[in-house]
């Protein structure tokens, strides 16, 4: 097969961290290649060179034999190279069709909206995609977002289609159905670069795989040379995994009661509607669904930070619902936020302040209005060795830190006064599994001291591991609950797009 | 082979790196400065000799230095107290007004007597100047109204006040129609030192920069204060009340500012008029920034400006240069100043052409 596109050893470094050490692979026209790699492997770095955000520091790109350098994103669109990117880059507040229109190059200044409609509708008929072109994109589901980046990359006649993370907010039927479009796109002679986590997926789509580890390409295979388990270790490269001892049986002493929440968004609309949930003491309760299908709302609303319409909390009994951020945290509900950047910790302060954060006015850390310098440090010192924290200088912006760093920053802070419930959103994501395992260890340690877990997550494996129980959501709305022992990845795809409930 | 350079992100810059790249650009301000002289056909070097010798050659030299730093340091410290908590109070000349107008209120009209007296010229300089920022306080915390507009805008209005109070209500009756209060009493002035113009408000704004700093690096207050500059959202999860904060602080941040203008008033003039600040409100905005923040970098900084308004005036007798000259050289320092902090965030990399490309 013609080579469309090929890399040799390409080097990306950024100040003090080598992203791409030396990465050479080639995609072939009509192939489906993945990348397979952890988290800070390299893959969104390379993806960004590929696209032209980042310039790679040395190394070749080669585009049909002939020598590329892209100096922006409009250079590798313009010889075809396209990406749908894990956050998408959509206008909300427009409909489908002007955010398409609008990626349209080379369209005549008074266009001929008409023409270009039936064409962009030919192609979402061809895919058999179901699409309303005229509904606002704030209105769609994630799933349907997705298809509009692809549908922008089509109309360009993209030759090459790079897809970051594509099903990790599909449920399992919508990613069939995007595998299904991959196929159709491959037998037209599109090149697809395809980037995931998840083995099942790469094993069934996947023409070659090459993997990614610490910047460097190890190894690339043909389809019949790998298999998931060889997949695996290749990736983290020897680490084994350790087995998982589940927490001991809990006791059906209730710590959290949910009734008939309901949130509304900024929009109006239902985030949690007739919410219910039961959390008893020592349990891990996983939370299962798409995204955007009401846990960051409900997170939210147990946490105090967002207004509860109507509905109640209960804690060992005691009514919280409209409590505030801090009081929530005083009753004993810790939060691991899901964007910890954002909101989980002050980036210009030092290690010693962001772990003070949430009870810097606890008495011990403080004489009067004056802060207790030496109780702040010996607090930090305490947690860095506790929680394995691998600190900068002392006195550095926690900034500074890696996104493992700051997530046990996190964990250390929300702890630290013995909580009852923790709330975790995506505790893992973006984390390597190094310290992905170091979070689970710290939760399954705390459920086995009496800690209650809600763990929000959209890894059904890390549901699967660590959960005692697993609760459903979708819209809004409990579906049901499910044993992680005995019920299948298939069934509870069903109940996360709401089609059964248990 | 062409030359072509990148722009690269440094890694944390150093605590000297940092003050050396502020020095450069002191400096490169002083290099560009030379050019304007030179044009005047005035000799830089002779210049800025005179500027020295003017401000610091003589007790009477280094005593008007420090009074001119007593305004700056004190309004100084009230904008970097905003800037920690990324709220940019524009409107310290505003605030230096009504701080004026409230301590006169009490000196001419309040029939207090000392010891009383200046204490509560100091209140009343200290609330006026609060209230008034509280109202861009309100409704910056508020209704996210813009504080940077509101502040500067009410400057215009604070500056208009006090010209109406001097030219009508407050006017001195025995002062032939001129635009002055009556003076203040004995009682309601700062003691003076050494026969010259310096005046117990020097003590009064190093005073203020231990306060300034104890409350930013030391309570739980300045913690907040510097959560919320860093991340509001965070800090509005860690359950601190942001809102108020940005109100306390502003409010805090005009009071001080108020002070100076008691300051000037009780130590200086001895009554208000027109003209009672020459943009020292607007200079504290360079000082705070050049200062990094610090409360000790308030004072040093201050203390170079006050050097340079000083020299200023003497270069005016000297050469009949225009004071626009002393402002034009800050202006000057701000941009370095901005080039600089590019210069420590970012560094540029020559890149050689691949043979290849």
């Amino acid at each position: 097969m013609p080579k469309l596109l090929q890399l040799q050893h390409i080097r990306k470094t950024f100040p003090g961290v080598v992203a791409l050490d030396d990465v050479s692979f080639s995609i072939a026209a009509g192939e489906i290649h993945t990348l397979l790699g952890e988290n800070g492997a390299g893959k969104s770095t390379l993806m960004n060179v590929l696209t032209g955000f980042y310039a790679p520091d040395s190394g070749s790109l080669q585009l049909d034999g002939q020598s590329v350098r892209f100096s922006s994103p409009r250079d590798s669109l313009a010889l075809g190279i396209g990406m749908v990117h894990q956050h998408f880059m959509l206008v909300a507040a427009h409909s489908v069709l002007e955010n398409i229109l609008v990626a349209l190059q080379g369209v005549p200044l008074l266009f001929p909206r008409r023409q270009l409609r039936s064409k962009i509708e030919q192609t979402i008929d061809e895919f058999g995609i179901d699409l309303d072109l005229d509904a606002p994109v704030w209105q769609l589901s994630i799933g349907a977002q997705q298809w509009i980046e692809l549908i922008k990359l089509l109309m360009r006649d993209c030759r090459l289609l790079i897809l970051d993370e594509p099903t990790a907010v599909l449920t399992p039927q919508e990613a069939d159905k995007l595998f299904q479009v991959l196929q159709r796109l491959k037998q037209q002679g599109k090149s697809i670069i395809f980037i995931s986590h998840k083995m099942r997926e790469v094993m069934e789509i996947s023409d070659r795989v090459t993997i990614l580890k610490k910047g460097r390409s190890v190894t690339t295979l043909e389809a019949g040379e790998f298999n998931q388990n060889k997949l695996a270790a290749l990736m983290i490269g020897g680490d084994k995994i350790p087995e998982w001892q589940k927490s001991l049986p809990f006791s059906d002493e209730l710590v959290l009661e949910i009734e008939n929440l309901a949130v509304r968004n900024d929009r109006g609309l239902a985030d949690l509607d007739n919410f219910n949930l039961q959390l008893k003491k020592g349990e891990i309760l996983g939370i299962a669904g798409i995204a955007g299908n009401g846990q960051k709302a409900l997170a939210e609303a147990l946490t105090g930070l967002t207004r509860v319409e109507s509905g109640r909390v209960l804690a060992a009994g005691e009514d919280i619902t409209r409590s505030c951020a801090r009081s929530s945290y005083i009753a004993g509900i810790a939060h691991i936020p899901e964007d910890r950047k954002a909101i989980g910790i002050v980036p210009d302060l030092s290690l010693d302040e962001n772990l003070i954060l949430k009870n810097f006015r606890a008495k011990r850390f403080r004489h009067g209005v004056f802060q207790s310098r030496s109780a702040i440090r010996n607090n930090a010192i305490e947690k860095v060795d506790q929680f394995a924290i691998k600190a900068g200088p002392q006195g550095s912006p926690v900034r500074l830190l890696s996104g493992g760093n700051i997530q046990k920053v996190i964990i250390a802070r929300e702890l630290s006064e013995q909580p009852v419930v923790l709330i975790a959103l995506y505790p893992t994501r973006g984390l390597d599994i190094g310290s992905a395992e170091y979070v689970h260890k710290v939760i399954a340690e705390g459920a086995g001291n009496g800690m209650s877990t809600i763990l929000i997550s959209e890894d059904l494996d890390e549901l699967y591991k660590i959960c005692d129980r697993i609760a459903v959501i979708f819209r809004g709305r409990l579906i049901g609950y499910v044993d992680p022992a005995n019920a299948s990845r298939e069934q509870i795809g069903l109940m996360m797009s709401g089609e059964v409930s248990a | 082979m062409s030359l072509q350079f990148r722009v690269e992100k440094r890694e944390q810059g150093s605590a000297l790196f940092r003050t050396l790249a502020t020095s450069a650009s002191v400096l490169g301000a002083l290099f560009v400065a030379g050019f304007l002289l030179l044009s005047a056909g005035v000799n830089p070097a002779a210049a800025y000799m005179e500027i020295l010798r003017e401000a610091l050659g003589s007790t009477y030299g280094i005593s008007e230095t420090l009074v001119k730093a007593t305004p700056l340091i004190i309004t100084g410290l009230a904008v970097s107290v905003a800037f920690r908590m990324q709220i940019w109070n524009i409107g310290a000349e505003g605030q230096i007004y009504m701080g004026a107008c409230g301590a006169t209120w009490v000196a001419l009209f309040s029939g207090l007597e000392a010891p009383l007296i200046l204490p509560a010229m100091f209140a009343a300089a200290f609330v006026a100047g609060g209230l008034w920022a509280s109202v861009a306080g309100l409704l910056r915390a508020r209704w996210q109204v813009n504080e940077v507009i509101v502040t500067l805008l009410m400057n215009y209005i604070a500056i208009l006040l006090a010209d109406y109070l001097i030219y009508g209500p407050w006017k001195n009756p025995d002062g032939y129609n001129f635009p002055l209060t009556a003076q203040f009493s004995d009682a309601a002035r700062l003691s003076e030192y050494f026969n010259t113009r310096l005046h117990s408000g020097f003590f009064l704004a190093l005073f203020c920069a231990l306060a300034v700093y104890l409350l930013m690096e030391r309570t739980i207050w300045g913690y907040q204060i510097k959560a919320i500059g860093s991340n509001q959202a965070a800090a509005r999860y860690a359950g601190m009340k942001t809102g108020l904060a940005i109100f306390l602080v502003l409010t805090l941040s005009g009071a001080i500012a108020g002070v100076a203008g008691f300051s000037e008033v009780a130590g200086l003039q001895h009554r208000l008029q027109h003209g009672l600040s020459p943009g020292y409100g607007y200079t504290a905005i360079i000082i705070a920034w050049l200062a990094r923040r610090s409360a000790l970098g308030v004072i040093i900084v201050s203390l170079l400006m006050g050097i340079l308004l000083v020299g200023g005036d003497s270069l005016q007798l000297s050469w009949q240069l225009p004071v626009a000259f002393a402002y034009a050289f800050q202006g000057l320092i701000l941009f370095f100043l901005l080039a600089s902090d590019f210069f420590i965030n970012f560094r540029l990399r020559r890149v050689k052409e691949d043979a290849d490309a």
